[in-house]
């Protein structure tokens, strides 16, 4: 990476460079929980999807739910990471309202997936990130203290609900690469089917340890840990704020407590939720209810064999098979509902077009009406047909940005918008050549300064020859014919 | 025909399955002797009206091909019961109503059992004695304040006292085998992983196993057979070819080898216990067993390993205990003063004292020390009975270092009482087959046991040589009724 693009905070010649590790807590896609039965789907009324085991009852135990299993592996797989044949359940010991059982069942000293890596497309180059886990564990229920002026109200649907924990290696440097390596991470699982990465229904939730140092310096400073931070954006904002509280005590000549901290998102600054002194004692142990987890070398071929194309191998037959650029492969990727998208206006349409009115005009109406690409209001079908009008010469560009905008208001057919308002381009010379003369006519005073050396007025000619062609002239044509007039 | 309750299971079912006796005759039986029986306190709830409308239901459509036709079974008030409350004997859990049925339970009503009712124990299952129950002290029928056992002392004492033919307790130390012992009776706790651990309230679930106690040993083996099954529900169970255990149940022990450990000779050893372990290896010998000296070195250390993971287990098993959901809460002004009144007030002395231990061991700085070091010696306590078995078929102990002691007599002294365990731990920790059978009477004429060690998921060779030495001992309770109220 080249030096300018170093993120570094400054400070009276002095400059720090921030060091940021992510633990991101991804919910498995499965329909039913880690150990139980119950429902895990999302928005459902409280406590309605809870079992005797979500809720602890006496002698209730846990049975692991081989799904579950089967996704970490998975996504383990999509991380290039190692998958540890054998892991144990722990149980993490603690006191809490929302926490039924007084523990989470966790994995602590034997993850199931071990060592692996994600590589960022920067825009100066790629960089790895390491990670260093991903383990299993269960999700707590939701207190709830908005609702009860006296009680603290805990609804348990999302107790038991199987979560990733994705630790990384402190590799990060910047809140840019945080927001790209989090859009990696999410695509990468969405590919797999393993999380949808809703960060709204809190799919997808990281904790965010940052530390700094001065430039040049080889120790990691004192770290603190920013818990449950629900959006890229907030991640970002906690990041800066954190690092500058870290600096200014540097600055200060002060030293950095190691503690866990919350992100106050109306003030934008973290401030202390326990220090290291007050920090839980977990009691982890292995659970005595779960047998060792022991995963065949069958299992593991026959999970690989399913994995489809990833990110980085899609990305990679983009720029070879199509000749994409980086830049444009990445962003078509980046999601698989747009690559898939992508794929399907090319199977019958020019891949250059499709790449730019993809990336172009539907990432704009996408934007600007909020919608995923799995909601875009133009369906692959008809975008193709659009591209095939234009590449065929049957209209402009220009035309077809009008004829889009048309397609948008529920996904309208292109050439029966094209048919039914009169817009197919004019390609007859002779018709063409027609218009150019009374353009020329019309402007025998722009003509002469034209010939006495004035280049720029031909963009004015080509304007005016368009005007006269109500916008259906081709435009290839229009310039052929107008330099054969006007320099002939 | 000889008084109704003083009737084995077999007999039971035998003159049921002969229409000699209904089940309606015989659950009322059954409670008529319990009311009368208040004084032993076995009981923590009866289930007794409805038992009686259960047994009419059985007789109006009988199925004789059941294995346990409409006869009335207690159990140990560790087993959830659907809609009959149950309370592990604490007070967290007194007023706690389950919606679900333990599977060693359903297994009994699916063979035709009715429940009479719930039956005292020890809090949690801790303690040797049934005094650290919240519902009070049992007392043992052989004698009059003396305690029957813990932690499964209810169930022993309701055996002996004739006030269920049968019962099932859960042993996690010694808990089936120590109180049978302690009343004449007879207690097997199966190999781990036979016996479904979903819906017990749970102890120290890696060493927690149900089990039947019985008047003699075929009963156990009936008992067994409809218990013992693999549970999907329990992880820890293990799916294995179950025996008909009453069916093959034989005397003929010949060629069997006994192995006799020297390190269960333990200091100050009643005079009586070695005695009775003697007339049992000749008793096993006359069948025609083979008898082998051998060594489990590591029994010394089976004792402080089972008290540091038992408790460490507990004290994350009874974390759920919080108040927040069920069971028993008291109010506070926040969350933590919640827990801290809920847990203060709800659990008794020994549980506290259990979950602090537990606590503690399991605490960064000790982990090591304690619970990793503990778990180690676990497996070397395990090693030395492989070892064992490589060279005998079963191995055969007494069950208890001493006979039934007075209630209140080692209450403040947890350590004494925890030397109780000290003959069958170890067999938790191994996760083996063990059996207490009668075996004698010391100089106070209470009973005192021999227990029988098998190999994993070999109940039916330890039933075997129970059933063979029960023969040769004939061992008689002689117990006086003396609680009887009119």
């Amino acid at each position: 990476m080249s030096k300018n693009s170093e993120y570094l905070i400054e400070r009276e010649n002095k400059q720090y460079e921030v060091i940021i590790g992510l633990e991101v807590h991804a919910q498995v896609t499965s329909e039913s929980k880690l150990f139980s039965q119950s429902s895990t789907k999302f928005g459902a009324e409280p406590n309605t999807q809870v079992s005797l085991v979500d809720a602890a009852f006496p002698g209730m135990l846990p049975v692991i739910n081989e799904f579950c299993i089967e996704q970490a592996i998975k996504t383990g797989i999509g991380l290039k990471a190692k998958i540890n044949k054998k892991s144990v359940f722990d149980r993490k010991n603690y006191f809490y309202a929302d926490l039924p059982q007084g523990y989470q069942i966790s994995q602590y000293k034997y993850p199931i997936v071990g060592e692996g890596k994600v590589i960022l497309d920067m825009p100066n180059g790629q960089k790895e990130i390491g990670i260093e886990r991903l383990h299993l564990e269960q999700d707590a229920g939701k207190s709830i203290h908005d609702i009860d002026p006296n009680n603290t109200l805990v609804d348990l649907n999302r107790s038991g609900v199987a979560l990733m924990e994705i630790v990384s290696k402190p590799d990060l440097r910047s809140p840019d690469e945080v927001n790209v390596y989090i859009k990696k991470l999410r695509s990468i699982m969405r590919y797999l089917g393993t999380c949808d990465g809703n960060m709204q229904e809190g799919s997808l939730r990281a904790d965010v340890n940052v530390s700094v140092r001065l430039k040049g310096e080889t120790e990691f400073g004192t770290r603190c840990e920013i818990k449950n931070v629900n959006s890229i954006k907030f991640m970002q904002m906690a990041i800066i704020s954190e690092a500058n509280r870290q600096i200014d005590l540097l600055e200060e000549g002060k030293e950095i407590d190691q503690e866990t901290r919350l992100f106050d998102t109306k003030r934008n600054e973290t401030r202390s939720m326990r220090s290291k002194e007050d920090a839980h004692d977990y009691r982890y142990f292995p659970d005595p209810d779960l047998l060792p987890l022991e995963i065949s070398q069958e299992l593991i071929e026959k999970i690989k064999s399913d994995i489809p194309e990833l990110p980085d191998e899609k990305k990679k037959r983009f720029i070879d098979k199509f000749n994409l650029s980086p830049y444009e492969a990445t962003i078509l990727v980046s999601d698989i509902e747009t690559s898939n998208f992508f794929e399907e206006v090319i199977k019958n349409s020019d891949v250059k077009l499709a790449t730019n009115w993809i990336t172009g005009e539907l990432f704009a109406v996408l934007n600007e009406k909020n919608l995923e690409i799995s909601q875009s209001p133009v369906s692959a079908k008809n975008l193709s047909k659009l591209i095939n009008l234009i590449k065929d010469g049957t209209i402009s560009g220009k035309i077809a940005k009008t004829v889009f905008e048309q397609m948008i208001d529920g996904d309208q057919d292109p050439l029966i918008i094209v048919k039914e308002k009169g817009l197919k381009q004019e390609s007859d010379p002779k018709a063409i050549e027609e218009l150019i003369n009374k353009v020329i006519e019309n402007n025998s005073d722009k003509v002469a300064e034209y010939k006495s050396g004035k280049d720029k007025l031909f963009g004015f000619f080509v304007g005016q020859a368009m005007k006269e062609s109500k916008g259906k002239g081709n435009p290839q044509l229009i310039n052929k014919i107008l330099k054969e007039k006007l320099n002939g | 025909m000889s008084d109704i309750t003083s009737q084995s299971l077999f007999e039971l079912t035998s003159n049921i399955k002969e229409k000699k006796l209904s089940s309606e005759e015989i659950t009322k039986a059954f409670i008529d002797r319990a009311e009368k029986s208040k004084k032993l306190n076995v009981y923590v709830t009866d289930n007794f009206e409805k038992a009686i409308d259960q047994s009419k239901k059985f007789d109006s459509n009988p199925n004789f091909d059941l294995k346990l036709p409409g006869i009335p079974i207690a159990v140990k008030d560790l087993f959830c019961t659907n809609g009959v409350r149950t309370t592990a004997g604490s007070k967290i859990l007194n007023n706690f109503v389950p919606t679900y049925e333990s599977t060693v339970t359903q297994n009994l009503w699916s063979q035709g059992a009715i429940l009479l009712g719930k039956l005292n124990c020890d809090e949690f299952a801790m303690g040797s004695s049934n005094e650290t129950s919240f519902f009070g002290n049992v007392q043992n029928p052989v004698g009059e304040n003396l305690v029957p056992g813990g932690s499964s002392g209810g169930s022993s004492a309701a055996v002996a006292a004739n006030l269920t033919p049968v019962t099932i307790g859960t042993d996690t130390g010694g808990s089936i085998r120590q109180p049978a012992s302690f009343t004449g009776t007879v207690g097997l706790k199966p190999t781990y992983g036979s016996c479904s651990r979903y819906g017990i309230v749970a102890f120290a679930s890696s060493l927690d196993q149900a089990g039947p106690m019985t008047k003699n040993v075929r009963d156990c083996s009936m008992l067994l057979e409809v218990i013992s099954s693999f549970d999907q529900k329990d992880s820890t169970s293990i799916d294995y070819k179950r025996n008909c255990y009453s069916k093959e149940l034989s005397k003929d022990i010949k060629g069997k080898k006994i192995g006799i450990p020297k390190e269960y000779r333990v200091d100050n050893m009643p005079d009586k216990i070695e005695q009775l372990w003697k007339n049992g290896i000749s008793y096993a010998k006359d069948c025609g067993a083979e008898i082998i000296d051998i060594s489990l070195p590591h029994t010394n250390y089976a004792l402080p390993t089972y008290y540091i993971v038992a408790p460490a287990e507990a004290s994350s098993n009874l974390a759920r205990y919080d108040g927040v959901k069920y069971g028993f809460r008291s109010p506070g002004q926040n969350l933590i003063e919640m827990y801290e009144k809920t847990r203060s007030e709800g659990f008794g002395d020994e549980v506290k004292r259990r979950i602090m231990i537990g606590t503690y061991v399991l605490s960064s700085g000790y982990y090591d020390a304690y619970y990793l070091k503990a778990q180690k010696v676990r497996q070397l306590i395990k090693k030395d009975f492989d070892d064992a078995f490589s060279k005998v078929d079963a191995i055969l102990t007494p069950s208890t270092p001493s006979s039934a002691f007075k209630i209140g007599e080692k209450t403040n002294d947890p350590v004494s009482m925890y030397l109780n365990d000290i003959f069958t731990v170890p067999i938790n920790l191994a996760g083996l087959p063990g059996i207490s059978i009668p075996a004698g009477k010391d100089k106070n004429n209470y009973p005192l046991g021999l227990q029988v060690i098998g190999k994993p998921f070999d109940e039916q060779n330890i039933l075997n040589i129970s059933y063979a030495l029960e023969d040769k001992i004939n061992f008689k309770n002689d117990i006086s009724d003396w609680w009887l109220s009119e």
